[in-house]
């Protein structure tokens, strides 16, 4: 059966050495190489729950009104968007479990890309041959967060009508070019032309998912050409040589057990935990906003990065040239991104280290690299951090202002802090490991001076 | 006879030279999977867990089948997510336990083909040899180029108007325009009392960013407005644009001591990134991001005490942008 069946398609493709070395493609094994599988496995729910959705959902800010299940809101006027929404969370049989699925999933997705981001940073397998692979990854990062930002906007509701007004505020305070930038893409001062809902669903359904799957297959296409790192074990192995798990039969069930966990814990999460409840918000009214309201939780660095930045905006006779929004909701990420992006090369030039790399570091065994990144991801958490001040303000009545005033002086402060202290402790566990082999060495060299003695006095 | 003998030396030659093949063909020599040890209990506990997802989405489409039923999301996400962790535990199982998961060596790929890429520059300098006159050539390519590529994204310039802004500085205020709220009745001054109040224009769409307005009343004696403003706020009612000039969010809070002194002084506040404007000091910024102070309306109380507007808002509405200091708003 299964000879005649690659006899059939061998014979018609040729594909038989290729697929013959693909089964036995080694991956090496440890849990922290599952996060990048994590999140491919939360992007195809993604998809298969986004391309539901779409089969209901109406794209369109046509005025209508609610007379459906849901009493609190019947006799409301809200758009058709809105309202199909809603009537996919009350009257489509299953509905709220794809949608709630969907939401979920896209907030895993992120999470599990960002600490696949954090774990090829800190054990440097984004070094050579493997820079394309991380900037392709950093694209696709890029692309997730409008991508998740687009798809909550495009419901119509209060809480994204508001995440829609900061967009548009960050798009015009672009410098010189804001103001036609977001003319052109809302088509008119915000909210905008009636069409820039169809620019959204379209852009969310079609052109971000498509250029995020064609790099999804890029970023697995380099993998696989250069192989995987993997981690130095004793015997010390060099960087000729990979061992690990073949595709077949050994890493496919496990590979695809973890695809029906990530499946599984995202069906529950949908079923079980309740997500942005729209019908709670009420349609979007841009005389209305709600106090404590926050984004999904991938954007609430750029939140706090636009509640930080104090309240000034230089003027050249009439003439506004940076915008406030710009600092926090566009400066702010580019920095982080490109210094991200660029990395691979700041590091090569900081250490003249221009060789092949196919085995990891351990965060301490490059303690520069492990300071750098500990400095620059203790940043972005800080001002993540200090987008959530108006919830200790609430939960625990610290004082609003008093709390910022604190964060504005420790994202000074505190990254140089994590610099020297995590450089430190790197270089004292290498130190106290250097130790620890030295006196295996001694003691070894001692037990066989004590044999060889005691060979030679005959006893 | 003797051709005959000949053919079926050949013919038999033939067949056991297919046979041999054939033979050869079935021993092959050693293996390629390790050999495992595959466990009995593991068998049936794979089984198991697998008729277990099978029940359990079995029950989903059950569950499915109910027209009025409490809690059909939870019971259905229930019945879908056990459906795959019973398949997740399956798929362990397998992996763990009933195949070899014995460790491969590998080699990593050449890291690099200098002969191919020594190849691949020479076809390109070879190709390109013929051509004599090369600059003249790429600059021709990349005036093609670049204007099919100009033309491709001209009709994105329909998307919006890119290039006139004067939208920007507009908003439906003008001198004599009525304050409205929100069901279109007309607000009349003594309507304003310790509250905030959100005013529209009258007769006019309240779904742009120039419409909506805060209205509250403070004390005439504590105002400190520009002196060209003395008269913007008849009996203390001051009117300013909703819409914060930091993000474009409606500014819905208003902070209202109770307690003088002790406690601040009034205060707008958007509940976005919590930018706070002295509405006593025409909206100047007194924390938070926002760079500009909220325009002001002047206020006019008319013959029947109704509110009305006494000219249009003392500058553009909304979140800032590089020429927001340009012009004034207009109607």
């Amino acid at each position: 059966m299964i000879r005649r069946a690659v006899q059939f398609i061998d014979e018609r493709s040729g594909a038989a050495p290729f697929l013959r070395k693909a089964l036995r493609y080694v991956f090496p094994d440890h849990w922290s190489f599952l996060l990048g599988e994590v999140a491919l496995y939360a992007f195809v729910v993604l998809v298969a729950t986004g391309v539901y959705l779409t089969l209901f959902f109406e794209p369109s800010l046509a005025d209508t009104t609610y007379n459906g299940v849901y009493e609190p809101l019947r006799g409301t006027t809200m758009s058709e968007a809105y309202k199909s929404v809603i009537d996919i969370s009350f009257e489509v049989k299953a509905g709220l479990l794809i949608r709630q699925t969907h939401h979920w999933a896209a907030n895993v997705f992120v999470a599990a890309i960002v600490l696949h981001l954090l774990r090829v940073f800190f054990t440097g397998a984004f070094r050579k041959p493997r820079e394309l692979t991380w900037l392709v990854g950093l694209a696709m990062l890029m692309l997730t967060l409008p991508e998740g930002y687009l798809g909550y906007s495009m419901v119509d509701d209060l809480l994204s009508g508001m995440g829609l007004a900061i967009g548009y505020a960050v798009a015009l305070s672009l410098p010189v070019i804001g103001d036609n930038f977001a003319l052109g893409i809302w088509g008119a001062p915000y909210p905008g032309d009636p069409a820039f809902e169809s620019r959204m669903y379209i852009t969310h359904v079609l052109i971000l998912p498509v250029a995020i799957g064609t790099l999804l297959a890029l970023h697995l296409t380099l993998i696989a050409s250069r192989h995987h790192t993997q981690f130095r074990r004793r015997p010390p192995q060099n960087e000729r040589k990979i061992l690990g798990l073949p595709t077949f039969p050994a890493q496919a069930p496990r590979s695809l057990g973890l695809f029906c966990a990530v499946a599984a814990v995202l069906f529950l999460l949908g079923g079980l935990v309740q997500i942005n409840p729209v019908w709670q918000w009420g349609p979007y009214d841009l005389a209305q906003s709600t106090n404590g309201a926050q984004p999904d939780w991938y954007l609430g660095w750029l939140i706090g990065a636009l509640r930080l930045v104090p309240g000034f905006e230089p003027v050249i006779g009439d003439y506004t040239p940076v915008p406030n929004p710009f600092w926090g909701g566009a400066l702010f990420p580019l920095v982080v991104f490109a210094v991200l992006a660029l990395f691979p090369w700041l590091e090569r030039r900081m250490t003249g280290e221009h060789g092949f790399h196919n085995l990891l570091d351990r965060p301490r065994d490059a303690p520069g690299r492990t300071a750098v990144g500990a400095a620059l991801f203790a940043w972005v958490f800080l001002v993540f951090f200090a987008g959530s001040a108006d919830r200790a303000y609430v939960f625990l009545g610290l004082s609003y202002e008093a709390q910022l005033w604190v964060y504005r002086g420790l994202i000074w402060v505190v990254p140089p802090i994590v610099f020297f202290v995590t450089r430190r402790v790197c270089r004292e566990l290498q130190r106290s490991e250097a130790i620890e082999r030295e006196r295996i060495r001694a003691e070894g060299e001692a037990t066989q001076v004590w044999t060889e003695s005691a060979i030679r006095s005959g006893r | 006879m003797r051709r005959l003998r000949d053919l079926l030396v050949a013919v038999l030659a033939l067949l056991l030279a297919r046979l041999a093949r054939r033979r050869g063909r079935r021993t092959r020599s050693e293996r390629i999977v390790a050999p495992a040890n595959g466990s009995t209990r593991g068998e049936t506990a794979a089984a198991a867990l697998l008729f277990a997802a099978a029940l359990c989405a079995a029950a989903f489409v059950v569950v499915y089948g109910f027209d009025r039923l409490g809690d059909q999301t939870q019971l259905l996400g229930l019945a879908l997510g056990l459906a795959f962790a019973f398949l997740a535990a399956a798929l362990i199982t397998i992996g763990k336990l009933l195949v070899a998961v014995e460790e491969q060596e590998d080699e990593y790929p050449e890291p690099a083909h200098p002969d191919d890429q020594e190849a691949i520059d020479q076809i390109a300098r070879e190709s390109a040899a013929p051509i004599t006159r090369k600059k003249l050539l790429t600059t021709a390519g990349a005036a093609a180029g670049g204007a099919l590529v100009a033309a491709a994204i001209t009709p994105a310039l329909s998307l919006g108007p890119w290039t006139d802004t004067s939208s920007l500085y507009r908003t439906p205020w003008r001198r004599g325009r009525g304050l409205v709220d929100g069901d279109g009745r007309p607000l009349a001054a003594d309507d304003i009392g310790e509250s905030f109040y959100t005013a529209y224009p009258e007769g006019a769409s309240h779904d742009e960013l120039g419409a909506p307005l805060v209205v509250v009343r403070l004390d005439p004696a504590a105002l400190e407005l520009p002196a060209e403003r003395v008269d913007w706020a008849p009996e203390g009612i001051v009117a300013y644009s909703k819409i914060c000039t930091h993000a474009a969010c409606a500014v819905s809070l208003y902070r209202k001591p109770k307690f003088r002194p002790t406690q601040p002084r009034p205060a707008l506040v958007c509940p976005c990134h919590y930018s706070t404007f002295d509405p006593a000091r025409a909206a100047a910024v007194i924390f938070g991001p926002a760079g500009r102070p909220l325009p002001q309306l002047p206020v006019v109380i008319g013959p029947a005490r109704e509110l009305q507007a006494g000219g249009n808002l003392s500058g553009p509405v909304g979140p800032s942008f590089s020429g927001v200091r340009d012009r004034p708003a207009n109607s």
